[in-house]
This record gives C-alpha cells, sequence and structure tokens, in this order.
C-alpha cells in the first residue's frame, strides 16, 4: 500500500513545495443553516431532520441570521473584505450524503474575501512569521453521514450498501480557503500545523464553533504540488481529505512532499486527485481521480435573497471581535514571563484556553502549563484525543494543584489521582480519599522507615556519618520505595541526615 | 449554430444519472436548443445599465432567528424511503464509477 519515498532533506534540495488549505468549520448554532433542526452532535440518526434538509418536495429555506453573523466575523478576524453583496448558488451533484442532489453553497460571490493569518513558526534562525493568505471564506452547508456496510475492508470499495444518517446535512459550514502559500520550503509542514492551529484559536476565540477536529468540526484538505524551484511554474498539486488532527497536517503534508518527490525524481507525472490520509499508518492512499465529472453546474439559488450586510453592522461586529490571538499571545506571554516557543507550544498543544481557565480555577500559570502540556498531553496522545476532550475539567486541575500545594500529594501521587478522575472516580480530592493516596508527613512514620533502611545499607549510613552527604540519595530512594512513593522525599532527606548526625 | 449539442446533452445527463437513448439525445437536443435560444433573446433587450434579476422580488436578507423547531418523526421519515435499517436510509452502494 505505501508508496516509494524519498528523504526529506533531499525533497528540500530538490523542490520547491506550494502549499494551499481548504478548512471546514461547522458553526455552534443551535439550528441547521436553511431550517430549524437542532444541530446536537451524537444524536440519534436522523432525528434531527424535516422536509428541508431533507430536500423535501415544496419546502423552502431560510438562512440562520446567527450563522451569516459568524460567517462575516470570521472574516473580519481573518482581516477579510466583506462583500456588500453576494448570493447563495447551487452546487449540483449526486450523491446520497446530499439529499437534494445539489449543496447550497456560495460559487463566485463568497461573503468574505482576501485576507490573511499570520502564524509564528520556529526556524533554525530563531521565530519566523509568516503571512498565509485567505483567497476566500463562504457559507455553505454541511452534508449527511454515511456508514458503509458490506465489502471487505469496511472502505467504500467493495461495500454492499451504505446507511445515511442526515442529521449533519445542513448545519451551517464556513469553508476558508488559502491563496497558494509560497516560500515556505522545509517549513512547509510547519507552516500548514501553524496556520491551522491559528485558525482554530481565531475560531475558539470568537467563539462561534467548539472546533473540535476529532468531531469533525474543524476539517482540514491539504493542496501540495512541487516545483523545481521558486521561480517554476506550479507542479500539479494532489488534494488530501479526511486530514482531522493539527498533528496530521504536519504528518500528512510531510509524507505528500515525499511521496510526490519520489515520483518526480523518477520521471514519473504526478495525478491530479483527491488522496485520503490514514492517521494510524500515517500515509495516504489514492481517491478520486479528478475529472470532467466534477462540474457542478453551479447557479444562483432561486429560493434564497441575497445578503446584503450593511456597513454599519459590518462595523458593529468588528467593534465587537475580541482581543486578536496574535496580541492575546503577545500580552500573555509578558503576563507569564514565557518565551515565544513555549507559547507555541501552548498553543499548538490547543492548551491555551485550557490553561487560562485553570489559571481562573486559581492555580498559577507554570503549574497550569506543566499539566497540560506535560501529563494531561500525554495521556490525550494515548488516548488519541484532543487535550480538550480528556475527562478532566480546568477546575480538576487547578484542584489537583491545590493538593499539591498544599503538601497532601506529590507529583507521583498526582498522576494517580488524575488516573482517578479519568476513570470517572469523581473530583480530585475524592480520588485521594478513596484511593489513599496522601504524603506521609507523620515523621514517626518515616523515621521507622528510615531506620530500617539504614539497617540495610550501612556503608550507605557510614559514608553519610563521615560527611559524605551525597551519599544520602541511595537511602532517601529505599525510604521512597518503602513507603511506596508517598513521602515527601526533601523531609525524607532532612530526616536521614539528622539521623545520621548531619 | 445552435446553443446546445447532443455531446452536451449526453454530458448534462451522464452529470444527472439519466439515461436517455439514442433517439431521446437527439430530441432533447432539439427541443433545449429552442428553449436555450428563446432565452438568450433577452440578453438581446438588456442593456448594460440593467443588472441581472436575481429574484422576483427585491429583497435581500431574509433571516430567521437561531432558534430550534421541532425536525420530524423519524419513524414516518424512514416510512417513505425504499429502505431503511438502523434508523438510516439505507442506499445502494455508492460510487460504482470509481
Ligand atoms: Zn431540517
Amino acid at each position: 500500500m505505501s508508496a516509494p519515498l524519498i528523504d526529506f532533506d533531499e525533497v528540500i534540495a530538490n523542490f520547491d513545495p506550494v502549499l494551499g488549505l481548504e478548512v471546514h468549520v461547522e458553526l455552534g448554532t443551535a439550528s441547521k443553516m436553511f431550517c430549524g433542526c437542532a444541530t446536537e452532535f451524537g444524536a440519534d440518526p436522523n432525528t434531527q431532520v424535516c422536509p428541508t434538509c431533507l430536500g423535501l418536495p415544496g419546502s423552502l429555506p431560510v438562512v440562520n441570521g446567527t450563522a451569516v453573523e459568524s460567517a462575516i466575523r470570521i472574516g473580519l478576524a481573518l482581516n477579510c473584505s466583506i462583500a456588500s453583496w453576494c448570493r447563495f448558488a447551487r452546487k449540483n451533484y449526486f450523491y446520497p450524503d446530499m439529499p437534494k442532489n445539489f449543496q447550497t453553497s456560495q460559487y463566485d460571490e463568497p461573503i468574505c474575501y482576501e485576507g490573511y493569518l499570520d502564524v509564528d513558526v520556529e526556524t533554525d534562525e530563531g521565530t519566523r512569521t509568516f503571512r498565509v493568505e485567505i483567497e476566500r471564506a463562504h457559507m455553505e452547508e454541511d452534508t449527511g453521514k454515511s456508514l458503509h456496510v458490506g465489502g471487505s475492508t469496511g472502505r467504500i470499495h467493495g461495500a454492499d450498501f451504505s446507511l445515511v444518517d442526515y442529521n449533519r446535512a445542513g448545519i451551517p459550514l464556513i469553508e476558508i480557503v488559502t491563496k497558494p502559500v509560497e516560500g515556505a520550503g522545509k517549513y512547509a509542514p510547519e507552516v500548514a500545523k501553524a496556520y491551522v492551529g491559528a485558525l482554530r484559536e481565531l475560531l475558539r476565540g470568537l467563539g462561534v464553533s467548539d472546533v473540535k477536529m476529532e468531531q469533525g468540526s474543524l476539517r482540514c484538505d491539504v493542496n501540495l504540488s512541487l516545483r523545481a524551484s521558486a521561480d517554476a511554474p506550479l507542479g500539479t498539486r494532489t488534494e488530501t481529505k479526511n486530514v482531522n488532527s493539527l498533528r496530521s497536517v504536519e504528518r500528512a503534508i510531510r509524507y505528500e512532499m515525499q511521496r510526490q518527490a519520489a515520483l518526480l525524481t523518477d520521471g514519473t507525472a504526478i495525478i491530479q486527485e483527491t488522496r485520503h490520509w490514514h492517521e494510524d499508518t500515517g500515509v495516504t492512499t489514492s481517491g478520486r481521480v479528478k475529472s470532467d465529472a466534477e462540474d457542478y453546474r453551479y447557479f444562483p439559488e432561486p429560493d434564497l435573497v441575497p445578503v446584503a450586510p450593511s456597513a454599519e453592522w459590518i462595523e458593529q461586529l468588528r467593534a465587537q471581535l475580541p482581543e486578536p490571538p496574535a496580541e492575546r499571545s503577545k500580552r500573555l506571554r509578558e503576563e507569564w514571563g514565557i518565551s515565544e516557543k513555549e507559547m507555541q507550544s501552548v498553543i499548538n498543544a490547543g492548551a491555551l484556553d485550557l490553561v487560562l481557565a485553570t489559571i481562573a480555577e486559581g492555580a498559577d500559570p507554570a503549574a497550569s502549563r506543566k499539566w497540560w502540556l506535560g501529563e494531561l498531553a500525554r495521556r490525550a496522545n494515548d488516548e488519541g484525543v484532543e487535550l480538550e476532550s480528556l475527562a478532566i475539567t480546568a477546575k480538576q486541575v487547578a484542584d489537583l494543584e491545590g493538593l499539591v500545594q498544599s503538601g497532601r500529594l506529590n507529583d507521583k501521587l498526582a498522576r494517580q489521582v488524575i488516573d482517578g478522575v479519568l476513570a470517572g472516580e469523581g473530583e480530585p480530592a475524592a480520588v485521594a480519599d478513596s484511593r489513599g493516596l496522601q504524603i506521609v508527613s507523620d515523621d514517626s512514620a518515616l523515621l521507622e522507615a528510615i531506620k530500617a533502611a539504614i539497617e540495610a545499607d550501612p556503608d550507605a549510613a557510614q559514608k553519610i556519618r563521615d560527611g559524605k552527604v551525597a551519599a544520602a540519595g541511595a537511602l532517601v530512594g529505599s525510604v521512597m520505595k518503602a513507603t511506596k512513593g508517598q513521602a515527601d522525599a526533601a523531609r525524607v532527606r532532612e530526616l536521614v541526615l539528622q539521623e545520621l548526625g548531619q | 449554430m445552435s446553443a446546445i449539442s447532443r455531446d452536451d446533452v449526453a454530458h448534462l445527463a451522464s452529470l444527472a444519472r439519466i439515461e436517455l437513448t439514442e433517439q431521446e439525445l437527439n430530441d432533447y437536443a432539439g427541443q433545449l436548443d429552442v428553449i436555450l435560444t428563446a432565452v438568450a433573446s433577452i440578453s438581446e433587450v438588456a442593456a448594460d445599465d440593467i443588472p441581472p434579476t436575481t429574484h422576483a422580488v427585491p429583497v435581500v436578507n431574509v433571516f430567521r432567528d437561531d432558534v430550534v423547531t421541532p425536525s420530524l418523526d423519524r419513524d414516518s421519515v424512514l416510512d417513505h424511503a425504499p429502505a431503511a435499517e438502523d434508523g438510516r436510509f439505507r442506499v445502494p452502494r455508492i460510487l460504482d464509477e470509481e
């Protein structure tokens, strides 16, 4: 299945990558784009459908005003111009996931156009800002979800039939399309990841979407082509779909660069096609070949009237925009006293809001960052979910840190408390109680363990008596082991030295 | 020159997943040509200062509030489908053409 690849350094030595990103954002509106059906994720199949979103004859769409407002706010935050007059269009195609046989979208009159988003990337020469230019952001509706049944692989090929759920059909989507991103060179994978990460923070800050990549409320398609050099004409591009985590954005681009370079080096032409990213195996495979069949015969949607946002409305929305992410991140960096690189890792981990919420619950900034970027990031990675989907709240993390600060837990015990919280055993204090987790602070209990340790290792004890206090490490270690990590190591050390006359 | 060729009609039929016979292709190409030619005559009278009509009623910004309204009962929806399974519409296998 996997294609021949060439070394990434060799790709960079011989080719110049050009990338383009299409991001689909599901808006967090209560109702759908053109009807009043609920948009709740995970509802029973086909319980959030009506004549409009099922495309039944005689039904008529009406635009969700909040979705238009969200679209304009997204455009403004992306430094776009906002169309003073634009229309919806029908994108005609036959596929069971779209019961109307067309998707209501926008064609040559997007509501937002020509903007940009600046993203910071760590390079060999330090942090560099790349400007990703936005071509357009337009309004459309999501499609239904198909479940392919039968066949040997569960993929579309070989499926005997498909089962379709239209709950998602008609949920408002904003599609944000970049212009070709040139000049990123070997940083192309990082620029793409930083862009999607920054866009996600921006959308989260606007409060227009829950931007959960693993639930599909933020989806990314990656266009990539290679050319011999920066002044050569653009090469043939592939469009990789199903890139549903920040990490995958980077990996998928790196993979496509290596795959395309291997073909080109071999003298084989790149086929313009849709490819699918496989998170588990880290490869892309060929999907649909782009052909004349992609003739969508767009025409203006006759059932909807034009959208013509007034200048006053636009200015009112502009005035209410939240602090731009770049400024917010600069302000927080200064408040927390951390480097750009450290801030970048908070943002790339999708942890900024979680860290802020944890601070708001009373933890200090350093501790908040430590938990979310350390232990919790590791758990999220193990489970293959985003940080925010972990079964632990900012309040619980702040409470946990409170238990550490009060001296009840050390970091090791705190990790066991995290186990309990994630397993649904309750609040941190309750988990510590029920699991009997508590630093042994009773000196007499510790002294007993210390005496046993001295008896077991008379050589180390003698060295300490002779003034070689470094030898205390061995005794502290065995006391920690004997108390199953429930002792405060610093206190044990003090007591060991005291006991041996130091 | 005709406004639409027989090949155009065949292409559109394939996009629309409609199977047409040779006879139908020829018939429809002729009929559609008459319609398109008639519609095209509008552009002869439309001057540059007349914007294209978008809608029969000249209104903009018709929005509804973002309020959830009741959806249909699932069983009655699926009762109208040719086939259903597990609360979902059952459709023939997709993408035969791939
Ligand atoms: Zn509906």
